[in-house]
């Protein structure tokens, strides 16, 4: 099957996609983006999170059908031409990256947060964040990230 | 046709090599910050399963569905006849040994006629999309003669069980027997004490990429936690010259132990040799429960002789640990537990056997804390129990007990550097307390037990506070010859002076990669410096474990660093004459920095671009630890670890006695680390480790039942989320070993021990429930309160 959508704001045409793929298969290995990792692929760890037509989903449990036409943002679209995103910047600067596995996923999840609710409570990242596995760091340097990034988005 | 990125082809490395050599600034002590930080924020960081090669086949194993089993018969056939399908392997197209193992080699690389744990594997299959392969893999029919399974580790040491590999079911049986035996106490405090199966859970899956090259060799892109003993291995299952076996690290998305082991290394290997094509696997979640070792479930019983006072007078253990169906690493990790099972006491007398046994449950072997976390379980319940005996606070009594410079360990070791235990335990004991939780109307649901599910407002609930400590060895122990290669070169580009540092040790995500940089800068003063990805182009470094690689390599870059430093020394002595006035010194009084080479008066001898110019000196140099010996056979006395180190942790939590729901409100820890190189990564794993030991507390356990692995997914197996983890309260200590590089302590594992027990202690606290078995579910303290 053909599949055509827009992925970082770039026109992508796919063709010969097997139904069964999910997003996430198609991103990493048909588009050639792998930021969005494959730690469960049942929707339990987050780890490839990404953002389709406005809305966090993972990316595992979503067909490669289902996205026809749809907008997505992944990891790989933060950035810009110099400069980290400012979520990006405060997962480095509070020492919130380990093995890094985790990372794409709890920093799309961040900026979907942040987004949304620009000043979140302890408990209101707690909350948002539930859904991102990370087994190297305890999360306590994620929190951290988390209101680092928070606080110079209200400076 | 998809866009393929840069990122994704088999030259990989090289870019992510030309990124980690971003100038950083820093050298130890500083919180640099990871050369790699930025590829992994921006999804660019080429993980092990993302890699990709030009024609490349994706692989897929068919593993057993039974725990014990003769296999009858296995028909390929019609997995070769699905289309897409290149090569299907079973144990017959295996060229070199089929057989594998780290200490004991007894794992078949493909089962070959007998099934000894559920998931064992028994062929491999290469196709053209991973849907094909593993649809291709549950074509391959199987005939087993379905056996009944050895399940209970007593059983199948207790001389009744069939035999599960020749030589007997005790893989290993460590005894110690340390000063008087037999001696009479007061008051006799006994326990028994269970341990579940806990799982690394690493979030990147298993995976590599394996090319096969012109020479008749293969080339590896692989996560794993030692490239020199996979290679050790993979060239005696292949066939082939260990020069013809090239490993490169590829990103390693954790490791915890997970990865000591072949895991699918030689499936991907053969299928490649045998298509002569790339090929890839990467496990799903399910199969990474599967395809890898786990931390030894075990059952500990205790009896401790104790003074009215509390002086432990000695200590009597029975461990046994179940090693499952092959060895690993268990015999490691059974000395592990006998040495460390009377915990950071002193005490006059210990009787300890520690046994691990294999049944035909899933295999265990390397995860962090390595048999130093079942035992801190058992010994630190066990110091709980006696306080309460005797009436004596928690604290005071391992006060009364505790070890310090000096003191023997059950080997007869002496421990000859700092041992803080007391000041750990004195420092917990004061720091600050967490307030109650808010129930009255506004409160947080969240910051209550059972969280958003709404089922308490505070009625039932009920806080409890308890404090653990404990002991763990650093570095490879009993006499292993414990090294670690570096090789350092400095040149000059572009005008200015570049160092290149090239190990092999596998950076797992705990921030080696930062360090190396970090001590390059230190040693020779400059500022840029490139860490080139690890390979097997260069000595070994030893694995990723036992909390080592800061120390050992670590240790071989600092010692590479001073070769390349005192060559550069004697370069300047010819190139400008010994009689140079500002050469007048002894070389160990220069200084490198900023660039430059000054002597002791701080006086400018050259800059290293001046004197430097088109030279390159490159040093490759080997690290030891001070040796170690094997423990006594009969005895256990010995000289068995180089290092040890302690951590201790104060749990607090709020238990609903009604749910038995559990909300820790605050780890609390300290930590000594004799120098803390890179504070930051070394809260970071202080802070990873207390999740990990919490996980072990309250949630993490491999159901088994009858051999079956009842929840292999993270739907089932449930580690900390960012709702479970509280905030972490760390004190980190700096008494400097004496005999490391920079006094450093190894850092990973101490976190994991102690947080496990400390949480148990306040949840008993809570309770007043004896909680013998870990984790602790909520039927645990519901049924019996």
């Amino acid at each position: 099957m053909r599949l055509t959508c827009s992925v970082n704001g770039v026109e992508q045409i796919i063709d010969d996609i097997w139904p069964g793929e999910s997003l996430l298969y198609v991103l990493r290995e048909r588009m050639g983006l792998p930021g969005a990792k494959n730690a469960c692929e049942q929707g339990e760890c987050g780890s490839c999170s990404v953002i389709l037509n406005g809305v966090l989903v993972c990316a595992c449990l979503v067909g490669a059908g289902q996205v026809e036409g749809a907008k997505i943002i992944t990891v790989e679209g933060l950035a810009g031409e110099k400069d980290l995103h400012p979520v990006q910047q405060a997962y480095l600067d509070a020492g919130a990256v380990q093995c890094g596995f985790c990372t794409p996923g709890l920093i799309v999840a961040t900026v979907d947060l942040l987004e949304s609710n620009p000043n979140p409570t302890d408990s209101e990242i707690r909350e948002a964040l539930a859904g991102n596995l990370c087994r190297c760091t305890g999360y306590s340097k994620i929190m951290d990230a988390v209101r680092l990034a928070a606080a110079r988005g209200n400076k | 046709m998809a866009k393929l990125p840069e990122i994704q082809n088999a030259s990989l490395p090289t870019k992510q090599r030309d990124r980690v050599s971003a100038p950083v600034l820093g050298g130890i002590g500083e919180s640099v910050m990871r050369p790699d930080g930025a590829l992994k924020v921006t999804g660019d960081f080429a993980f092990s399963s993302d890699l990709w090669a030009d024609g490349m086949l994706w692989a897929s194993t068919l593993r057993s569905p039974h725990p014990h089993a003769r296999i009858i018969s296995i028909n390929i056939a019609p997995a070769l006849k699905i289309n897409g399908v290149s090569a299907v392997l079973t144990h017959d197209d295996i060229p070199g040994s089929k057989l594998y193992g780290l200490e004991i080699i007894d794992q078949p690389v493909l089962a070959i006629d007998v099934i000894r744990f559920h998931g064992e594997a028994i062929a491999i299959v290469a196709a053209d999309h991973p849907e094909t392969a593993k649809r291709a893999a549950q074509a391959i029919e199987v005939e087993y003669e379905i056996l009944e399974p050895v399940v209970d580790a007593d059983f199948a040491i207790s001389g009744k069980a069939p035999i599960i590999h020749e030589g007997g079911n005790i893989t290993r049986h460590v005894p110690i027997r340390f000063g008087p035996q037999n001696i009479k106490a007061d008051v006799v405090v006994t326990g028994e004490y269970e341990v579940g199966m806990q799982d690394q859970a690493p979030l990147g899956p298993e995976s590599g990429l394996a090319i096969p090259s012109d020479d008749g060799g293969i080339d590896l892109y692989i996560s794993t936690q030692w490239l020199h003993v996979d290679r050790a291995q993979l060239a005696m299952i292949l066939g082939l010259p260990p020069e013809k076996v090239r490993l490169t690290l590829a990103g390693v998305g954790g490791a915890f132990g997970a990865r000591e082991d072949l895991s699918m290394q030689a499936h991907v290997c053969l299928l490649a040799m045998r298509t002569g094509k790339p090929v890839k696997i990467v496990y799903s979640r399910e199969e990474s429960f599967f395809g890898h070792v786990h931390r030894h479930p075990g059952k500990l019983r205790y009896e401790h002789g104790v003074s009215k006072e509390g002086k432990i007078l000695y200590v009597k253990a029975n461990i046994v640990l179940d090693g499952g169906a092959y060895a690993s690493s268990s015999p490691a990790v059974c000395a592990n537990a006998a040495c460390f099972a009377v915990g950071p006491y002193e005490c006059e007398s210990a009787t300890i056997d520690a046994y691990v046994a294999y049944t035909n449950n899933p295999p265990c072997g390397a995860m962090r804390g390595f048999g130093a976390v079942q035992t801190a379980f058992a010994y630190e319940s066990q110091m709980d129990k006696i306080a309460a005996t005797l009436g004596i606070d928690p604290i005071d009594l391992r006060l009364k007990n505790a070890m310090s410079r000096n003191s023997l360990m059950p080997t007869g070791q002496r421990i000859d550097s700092a041992a803080p235990v007391a000041e750990i335990l004195e420092k917990l004991r004061d720091m600050p307390l967490p307030p109650l939780t808010a129930t009255t109307a506004g409160h947080d649901l969240l910051d209550l037990p059972g969280g958003a599910s709404n089922s308490t407002h505070g009625e039932g609930v009920v806080r409890g506070i308890g404090y653990a400590v404990g002991i763990k060895n650093v570095g490879f122990s009993e006499g292993f010859d414990d090294y670690s290669t570096a090789r350092v070169r400095l040149e000059i580009i572009n005008g200015e002076p570049v160092v290149e540092v090239h190990t092999a040790a596998a950076e797992v995500g705990q921030g080696l990669v930062t360090l190396k940089g970090q001590i390059a800068r230190t040693e020779l003063g400059v500022q840029r410096v490139v860490v080139r990805m690890s390979d097997t182009q260069v000595g070994s470094s030893g694995s990723t474990s036992a909390s080592r690689q800061s120390y050992v390599t670590g240790g071989a870059v600092m010692t590479a660093c001073i070769a390349v430093r005192d060559e550069v020394l004697l370069y300047a002595m010819e190139k400008l004459g010994h009689l140079h006035p500002h050469l007048l010194h002894f070389r160990s009084t220069y200084k490198f920095i900023n660039g430059e080479i000054r002597n002791g008066e701080g006086t400018l001898v050259s800059t290293l671009a001046d004197l430097l110019k088109e030279r390159t000196f490159e040093c490759t140099r080997e690290y030891r630890h001070r040796a170690t010996t094997p423990i006594d056979p009969v005895t256990g006395q010995g000289r068995p670890h180089v290092q040890f180190a302690f951590a201790g942790h104060r749990a607090v939590v709020d238990v609903d006695i009604e749910t038995g729901l559990i909300k820790v409100i605050e780890m609390a820890t300290v930590q000594d680390v004799g120098k803390a190189l890179n504070p930051q990564a070394v809260e970071g794993q202080i802070e990873g480790g207390t999740a990990q030991g919490l996980g072990l507390a309250i949630m993490e356990e491999i159901q088994v039942v009858n051999g079956k692995v009842k929840n292999p997914s993270f739907t089932d197996y449930l580690i900390p989320t960012i709702l479970d983890m509280p905030p972490v309260r760390s004190i980190i200590l700096e008494y400097p070993d004496e005999h490391a590089p920079y006094g450093l302590r190894g850092v990973g594992e101490p976190p994991t021990i102690s947080s496990t027990p400390a949480l148990v202690s306040a949840i008993r606290q809570a309770t007043g429930l004896a909680l013998t078995r870990i984790p602790i579910r909520p039927e645990h303290i519901t049924l019996t309160m």
